[in-house]
């Protein structure tokens, strides 16, 4: 029995580490929250060049062919340096809806691109992962598809969406297809745009070798990312807090002396100890274990939006007044976790779902 | 990430197994928990129970031979596998206590070839329980501030002074205790660690009653009491050191994953088969959720123990990950008794002696006795602090005397 990483995924996690500390500062950061198209094209590039999209690509597709525990590795290094870069859709979603429903030609058409990064999707499945709200709906006839699709990840600078109906069933619709049209809301978080599409009898390709289980495959892995990314930033934050707590003077001590603010500090490491294993597990379930991937997922995802919420706004309350402002830039990570816990479903809904897999309803 | 078992575990967890089918009929009704929450002596059945696990090295198995143990080789899987099975298959693991858990380690660290030979193998087989006399009144978070003084009298220490919250106190025959001897000295210097027996004379010990109508600690007097120079532990004045090796063993006791999924699966049962108005417990979505939330919590325990498990098998020394789990496996545990409390209404208040109740889990007397454990083995706001300072590297709280 091993639990932890391996000494590959260790130099993965290394070198998107490295690359990311380098890539993104404040100022970038701040430079996509602010700007129109929510996009660093530069961050895309250099982030495509150490295989980021390609993770979960197999080798035949010019992919790197690893799996969701390497994904979470990544994501969690996404999580840390807040990197404003499309990743939980195009990079896991999409790959994974392509590897598990799309027919040969639809994978050789799509993955190639999306490996060398030319190539982004946009995911618009919230209404079966989380729920349709006010009057999201689609309807398909011959025609094609028709209606609302709001909250799509990662649709800033998106070549195509993947969407699905009610029903569940999945499409690709070309970014270009008459029909559609595409507008991007602002966020809490400002580097996540969300998407939102208004179809008329859009022409779409319909993912046909879905089978049963693959769209909770596809939405668990949404989830695990989003939680290794929130559990990112919380490390991010405790960081930062701790640092800070250990330079600001008040009363001649460093407030890190006061037991009021080092039990926060304290108290913030406790729980995201766990936290790492949670997501580890996870993400291994979906790898090797699927009776238990589901219920993994939902344990992980729930747990670290709860200790994400504390995570950020403790952190935020060490650094007193100065964590309130713009200037140190902390609030990028609040909102990051604020962002991922109310995607693919929220601490409720999932902790529900939970309970309805265990037959406790 | 690989958490299946290598052959070699496979064939162990087999013999586990094995071990577990052919000696169902011999496991005593009781375990080391019914007696830790009513320190009492342990029946002849539990002791036979124990001897039998230590033999087999499903108990204490890496104490070495020549002190009564199996004597196996450090292989923490082992370890791990033997709790799993035995919690899987529900039947009484190893006894573990103030004796088999923190004393012992202790003297394996720090004690004379005489006392591990005097002390060892009796402890282990269940035949000797020992009490530890740490806290004091004036001294409990700040322990090395403690008073009770040994001075020398020919090849004797002469004890004055007293201790309380001191667990079975009552009934232990044996004693491991901190006691300043070094008075000059400063105040972490001037401990030492003694071993001896509690029917020495001058020791009067006082039960003291607790909030859950259990006496399970007492308070003790120790007046002129005549103790050999050789019941020391690990040196004069060493005693802090050794004392905090014993800390730590504790510590590790206090937390403990599968005893708390143990309790969340005895929730589930609850949850589904009371009703209320007809109906089942779970359909309350509020009593649902934090079911859930508790069990996502203690999941992450679970796999937060294998994770350190790993740890230490590379030969890594404990770090934060290990200085969290007696906060968060304490709170864990008050939360799941809260949950089962409130699901139970009424029948969640009846207290002793109810049979229905019991089935259950004795619920309100776990949320007091675990609130007891909140505070006892380091409070929680001594354990952030350790955490805090230890595992964030922040500063220390300024002392008020210089050590």
């Amino acid at each position: 029995m091993y639990f932890g990483l391996s000494e590959e995924q260790v130099m993965i996690q290394d070198s998107f580490r490295g690359a990311l500390e380098r890539a993104v500062t404040l100022d970038t950061i701040r430079a996509v929250a602010t700007g129109e198209t929510g996009l660093d094209d530069s961050l895309w590039e250099e982030l495509s060049q150490l295989g980021m999209p390609a993770l979960l690509i197999s080798e035949e597709f010019g992919g790197a062919g690893l799996s969701m525990l390497e994904a979470a590795v990544v994501a969690q290094e996404l999580g840390r340096h807040a990197a404003p870069v499309p990743f939980v859709g195009t990079a896991v979603m999409a790959t994974l809806t392509l590897n598990l429903c799309g027919s040969e030609a639809q994978k050789s058409n799509w993955l190639p691109k999306m490996a060398a990064g030319n190539c982004k999707i946009g995911v618009g499945i919230g209404n079966v992962a989380s729920g349709a709200r006010r009057g999201a709906a689609v309807s398909v006839s011959e025609k094609g598809l028709s209606g609302e699709i709001p909250f799509v990840i990662d649709a800033a600078g998106a070549n195509a969406f993947l969407v699905s109906d009610q029903a569940g069933n999945l499409y690709l619709l070309n970014s270009a297809a008459a029909g559609l049209s595409v507008s991007l809301s602002p966020t809490i978080d400002g580097t996540n745009p969300l998407g939102h599409l208004t179809l008329n009898n859009v022409s779409v390709n319909r993912l046909e070798n879905a089978s049963a289980g693959s769209l909770d495959r596809i939405i668990n892995a949404g989830r695990i990312a989003l939680a290794a990314q929130t559990l990112g930033a919380g490390e991010e934050m405790l960081r930062r807090a701790v640092a800070y707590a250990k330079e600001r003077k008040q009363f001649d001590r460093v407030i890190g002396s006061f037991q009021a603010v080092k039990h926060m500090c304290a108290e913030m490491a406790a729980q995201l100890q766990p936290c790492q294993s949670l997501v580890w597990y996870a993400a291994y379930a979906h790898d090797v274990l699927p009776e238990e991937a589901s219920l993994s997922t939902l344990l992980a995802k729930s747990r670290l939006d709860d200790v994400g919420r504390m995570v950020a706004r403790t952190a935020t309350e060490v650094h007193g007044s100065m964590g309130y402002t713009d200037l140190m830039g902390l609030h990028f990570w609040f909102k990051r976790i604020g962002f991922n816990r109310a995607q693919l479903g929220g601490p409720e809904k999932l902790r529900q779902e939970a309970a309805e897999l265990q037959g406790l309803v | 990430m690989d958490l299946r078992d290598s052959a070699e575990h496979q064939k162990f967890r087999e013999e586990v197994r094995k071990f577990l089918k052919d000696f169902k009929d011999q496991a005593p009704e009781e375990t080391a928990h019914t007696f830790r929450l009513s320190p009492r002596p342990y029946t002849q059945q539990v002791k036979d129970w124990q001897k039998l696990l230590v033999e087999r090295g499903y108990a204490c198995r890496n104490v070495p031979k020549e002190y009564g143990g199996f004597g196996a080789a450090p292989d923490i899987l082992k370890n791990k596998i033997i709790a799993d099975e035995f919690f899987a298959a529900d039947m009484p693991q190893g006894l573990y206590g103030q004796g088999i858990s923190m004393l012992v380690p202790t003297l394996l660290e720090h004690g004379t070839e005489e006392q591990k030979q005097a002390w060892i193998e009796p402890t282990i087989n269940g035949e000797i329980m020992w009490c530890q006399g740490y806290s004091e009144p004036n001294s409990g978070s700040d322990l090395a501030s403690l008073q009770t003084n040994a001075i020398v009298d020919g090849d004797d220490f002469l004890i004055n002074g007293s201790k309380i919250w001191t667990s079975s106190a009552h009934i232990a025959p044996m004693i491991f205790c901190l006691v300043r001897t070094e008075p000059d000295a400063s105040k972490y210097q001037g401990i030492s660690y003694m071993i001896f027996s509690m029917d020495t004379p001058g020791i009067e010990v006082r039960p003291l009653q607790t909030m859950t109508g259990h006496p399970s600690f007492n308070e003790v007097f120790f007046t002129d009491v005549r103790v050999p120079q050789t019941a020391v532990v690990g040196g004069r004045g060493k005693g802090w050191k050794v004392a905090n090796s014993t800390l730590k063993h504790e510590r590790g006791m206090l937390s403990n994953a599968n005893a708390s999924q143990e309790r969340l699966n005895k929730i589930a049962r609850i949850l589904k088969e009371e009703t209320v108005d007809g109906r089942p417990l779970f359909k309350n979505r509020i009593l649902r959720d934090r079911f859930i939330d508790l069990q996502s919590q203690v999941q992450g325990m679970r796999l937060h123990e294998m994770r350190l498990l790993t740890n230490a098998e590379r030969g890594n020394a404990p770090g934060l990950g290990d200085m969290v789990c007696k906060l968060l496996g304490c709170e864990i545990n008050h939360q799941l008794d809260a949950l089962a409390i409130d699901a139970l209404g009424e029948i969640g208040i009846l207290y002793d002696g109810i049979p229905s109740v019991q089935e259950d889990g004795i619920w309100q007397q776990w949320f007091m006795y675990d609130l007891g454990l909140i505070i006892g083995g380091g409070t929680a706001q001594i354990q952030k602090n350790i955490i805090a300072e230890r595992g964030l590297d922040m500063p220390r709280e300024p002392r008020a005397v210089a050590g």
